[in-house]
């Protein structure tokens, strides 16, 4: 008995809260660049799968770069060069514009796989039908490739929400460096990580279900 | 009326359309017989510019169907088209799958293209089923649904791609019942088809293509029982 009370004084309900708020600026900076960058990445996919020769040779090796180089290292590069190139960004917006073009990089490939799913004489037989070429996207390609890929999609957003956690190092206080000044206080790196992760899971989890059962009503 | 004349047509070297002349008048059934790879296909998705020219002329109504000013979207109201494979649009039901294009393209009210798509799919035989998705229906049925899809946009001509090809033999009646169904009721149609019974018994006038060329055509009675060319009685023979 002793020892478990001893175990828990230096975390208070107080800092749980702490830990909830920082969980909300989680969820605030991945859910912009999930959004942000999804529109982006499927104006980029639909661009590789349309241009191709202009977007093979010149949008494929630069979303390449942004998928390869890992994220860390194009936050503090991009935070630390914005203000030299005359942007005065804080860490919010500097974590949200590289987390974006980050998921753009992503989400590109997987919308033009979606694209090219959907096979070509299903696409003529509605231009057959009268439609136009953005019809035929908006009624026919979209709906069919968006539930080929969307599997795909959510591995990317789940990714992104994790990896929000290196926007740490550019000083915005989102859960995991929330857990580490928690921690640096109360020295107790165990329990403070579960918590972290705990909320993490309770971030993800709902997504993750909400997304199985979509995928449930697509493929009656 | 649909004439083609002259009609060129290259993939890369490929020569596959070597000058096709053809008249297909209002009310007319032409069926369209000839070896694989001759052109046949080609020739159909010219007509609704599915596919570019090369040179030559399709008129449908008068209007040049490849002349840059056309409206094509718009022409190809008119032209009613079914492909070998059936291309339902799987994340929708029956009775969507046929009202879509009326509501998108006719622009015709919600209500308006629901009760077009029911008259439709209940006029080619799937009355029972407007709510199934396409994966619960057979090839036939399949078929079926991509038939009364053309016809709800009220086609004035309709194009058939070996409509029966990619069907179970045991499926093959039903839709050809269904095309047969269409003639009596006196639509214009040009069917490829490897089914020589319907070409023989359905349709006005047979052509037998050959290399890219139209070798012959005539009434079904002159091309099955007298075919003036060699390579017609060769072709006959072979498929008989
Ligand atoms: N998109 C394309 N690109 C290149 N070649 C093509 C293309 N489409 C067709 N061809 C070629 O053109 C020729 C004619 O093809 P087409 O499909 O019109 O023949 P078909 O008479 O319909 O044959 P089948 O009875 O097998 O359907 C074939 O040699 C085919 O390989
Ligand atoms: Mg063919």
């Amino acid at each position: 008995m002793e020892s478990s009370l001893n175990f828990f004084t230096g975390f208070k309900v107080l800092d749980l809260l702490f830990l909830g708020e920082a969980a909300a600026r989680t969820l605030l900076i991945s859910g912009i660049s999930i959004a942000s960058g999804t529109v982006l990445g499927v104006l980029f996919g639909w661009l590789l799968y349309e241009g191709r020769i202009f977007g093979s040779l010149t949008l494929a090796p630069v979303l390449d770069v942004f998928r390869s180089v890992p994220l860390i290292i194009q936050l503090v590069l991009f935070y630390n060069f914005a203000p030299i190139i005359g942007l005065s960004l804080d860490p919010f917006a500097c974590g949200a514009a590289v987390l974006t073009i980050y998921t753009a990089a992503l989400v590109a490939n997987v919308a033009r796989g979606g694209i090219e799913a959907v096979a070509m004489p299903l696409r003529r037989a509605s231009r057959s039908l009268g439609m136009t070429y953005w019809q035929d996207m908006m009624y026919v390609v979209a709906p069919i490739g968006m539930r080929t890929v969307f599997p795909a999609w959510v591995g990317v957003a789940l990714g992104v929400m994790k990896d929000s956690a290196l926007v740490s190092v550019l000083g915005y206080i989102e859960l995991l460096k929330a857990s580490q000044i928690l921690i640096t206080r109360t020295q107790e790196p165990f329990l403070i990580l579960a918590v972290a992760g705990a909320f993490y899971f309770a971030l993800s989890f709902p997504v993750a279900r909400f997304a199985d059962r979509l995928e449930q009503r697509w493929s009656q | 009326m649909i004439e083609v004349s002259e009609l060129h047509k290259r993939f890369k070297d490929l020569h596959v359309l070597k000058g096709i002349n053809l008249v297909v008048e209002k009310g007319v059934v032409l069926s369209i017989v000839g070896a694989s790879g001759s052109g046949k296909s080609t020739l159909l998705y010219c007509i609704n510019a599915l596919e570019a020219i090369d040179s030559g002329t399709i008129t449908v109504d008068g209007e040049d169907v490849h002349a840059k000013g056309t409206d094509i979207n718009r022409l190809r109201r008119k032209l009613g088209m079914v492909f070998q494979q059936w291309n339902s649009f799987p994340h929708l039901t029956a009775l969507e799958n046929v009202a879509l294009s009326p509501r998108i393209v006719r622009k015709l009210s919600r209500a308006e293209s629901r009760d077009i798509a029911a008259k439709q799919l209940e006029h080619v035989g799937l009355g029972d089923k407007l709510n199934s998705y396409p994966s619960a229906l057979s090839g036939g049925q399949q078929q079926r649904l991509a038939i009364a899809r053309a016809l709800a946009m009220e086609p004035s001509y309709m194009l058939f791609d070996e409509a029966t090809s990619a069907l179970d033999p045991e499926l093959v009646g039903e839709v050809l019942d269904t095309m047969r169904l269409l003639a009596e009721e006196g639509m214009t149609m040009i069917c490829v088809t490897h089914e020589m019974g319907f070409a023989r018994d359905v349709s006005d006038r047979v052509a037998y293509v050959h290399d890219g060329t139209i070798e012959e055509i005539g009434p079904p009675e002159q091309i099955f029982g007298d075919p003036q060319s060699d390579n017609t009685r060769r072709f006959l023979a072979k498929v008989r």
